[in-house]
């Protein structure tokens, strides 16, 4: 538990968070291990956790009816995966797979969404985290989606 | 002021007009994407050397169809050969797609002014390339490759479309096998079985290893990608001075005489095609008439 606490405590997302929220994080946190090809959320799925990657590659993918899943994104060392858990209705809109050996931090989101609604502070710092990360995933969907390298540009 | 007759043409070795094209032969052809091809070329005259700097570009000349500007990705200590890696994006790069070995270009240059290398010396060098902007950057990084100790971490951050468009494939993966290079390749889409990264060449800035206070940046693709790579690498805290950026407008003489290609107090032919991102950023953002 004590590296849990150093890791969090050092990682960007939860920089600046107090100690007493970092424990009550830490609280919730536990460490897993993905191997290559494996599935670590599914489209449809409950989401009641997010994940903090220390290690591997995540693709995030999309089925496609004809031509089989489409890799939208692909997840690294230091980053976030999922803020589904803090959005109704708490369901993933996408696949996310393991390209290799992952490991990562799983944080129990179901049981943080309970103290954010008794703690709003904690919601509010929570929220203004993943307000960061949503943006910064959307302005890189919308540059993605100029499709910079065809003939327009 | 000078008349136009009484300005005179800034002279090089050989006394050429420099509006006048040299006879260069086509010696390889490669296709190295369904719309990209490498042509190489030796020339006729000027004792069958070619002398350019990293960044540089010639004015090309397909006989009977038209003459465009494209830089060059060769080696610059390789002057025995013209190398150029360009798009099929008009008319005169669809003839010069179809040309082959024994075929005959025009070429003037080379123009233009050239990566900062001097610069970058003692420091960390952050590349990062889209598309067939790869192109123009791979004369910097032959360069930098061969006097490796001069220079800190050296980083080449390359994004492309999708995995079949990733352009010099080969040498990406000689450059990624070095212990003192680090190369990331991203696509903007694959399907399931691309074991790479995919998102935008932007995404890989935050993750990559340099120290952004001792960073020189090269950067070189679509100016809208160029746009958010400097806004990604300025959040990281690289400097507007730091970041260097090749612009590409409409070079028709190519030596700061015929005005097409002015941008704002700039010529991108003579004053260019690098610039500091620091004189050219608000430029970029504003409208074009």
């Amino acid at each position: 538990m004590e590296d849990l606490t150093k890791i969090l405590a050092e990682h960007l997302f939860f920089k600046g968070l107090s100690d007493d929220y970092l424990k009550l994080i830490v609280g919730c946190a536990s460490n897993v291990k993905f191997g290559a090809g494996e599935m670590i959320l599914k489209e449809g799925e409950e989401a009641n956790n997010f994940y903090l990657i220390r290690s591997g590659k995540v693709s995030i993918q999309f089925k496609t009816p004809n031509k089989g899943p489409i890799i939208i994104e692909t997840l690294g060392e230091g980053d976030i995966l999922g803020w589904s858990w803090l959005i109704p209705p708490y369901i993933w809109h996408f696949d996310a797979k393991a390209v290799e050996l992952t490991r990562m931090i799983a944080l129990d989101g179901k049981c943080l969404r309970g103290k954010c609604e008794d703690d709003h502070n904690l919601g509010y710092e929570l929220l203004k985290r993943f307000s960061e990360i949503i943006v910064k995933r959307l302005e890189a969907t919308r540059l993605q989606l100029m499709d910079v390298y065809g003939n327009r540009f | 002021m000078a008349t136009v007759s009484e300005i005179k043409y800034v002279k090089k070795d050989d006394t050429r007009d420099p509006m006048f094209p040299a006879l260069f032969e086509i010696k390889g052809f490669k296709r190295e994407t369904k719309d990209t091809f490498t042509v190489e070329m030796i020339p006729k005259e000027n004792s069958g050397k070619f002398v350019f700097q990293p960044g540089q570009f010639n004015m090309i000349y397909v006989f009977g169809v038209g003459e465009i500007p494209i830089s060059i990705s060769g080696n610059p200590d390789d002057t025995s050969l013209l190398v150029h890696t360009t798009r099929v994006v008009g008319n005169v790069t669809n003839a010069m797609s179809k040309l082959r070995r024994g075929d005959i270009l025009g070429i003037r240059g080379p123009y233009g002014n050239s990566w900062p290398l001097d610069e970058a010396i003692g420091k960390d060098v952050v590349l990062v390339a889209g598309g067939i902007g790869l192109a123009p950057l791979r004369p910097a990084l032959y360069k930098i490759v061969d006097e490796r100790e001069k220079y800190n971490k050296v980083v080449l951050l390359y994004g492309t479309r999708t995995p079949a468009d990733v352009l010099f494939r080969r040498e990406l993966e000689q450059w990624r096998a070095r212990f003192d290079l680090e190369v990331y390749v991203t696509v903007d889409r694959a399907m399931s079985g691309w074991k790479g990264n995919v998102g935008v060449v932007t995404t890989l800035i935050s993750r990559s290893p340099f120290d952004p206070h001792n960073t020189i940046a090269y950067v070189c693709g679509p100016e809208i990608m160029m746009k958010f790579t400097a806004t990604e690498l300025q959040k990281r805290g690289v400097n507007d001075d730091r970041i260097f950026i090749s612009l590409e407008r409409n070079m028709k003489c190519g030596v700061g005489y015929c005005g097409h290609c002015q941008f704002g107090p700039f010529f991108v032919c003579k004053d260019g095609p690098i610039f500091k991102y620091s004189q050219v950023k608000d430029l970029i953002i504003k409208w074009e008439v």
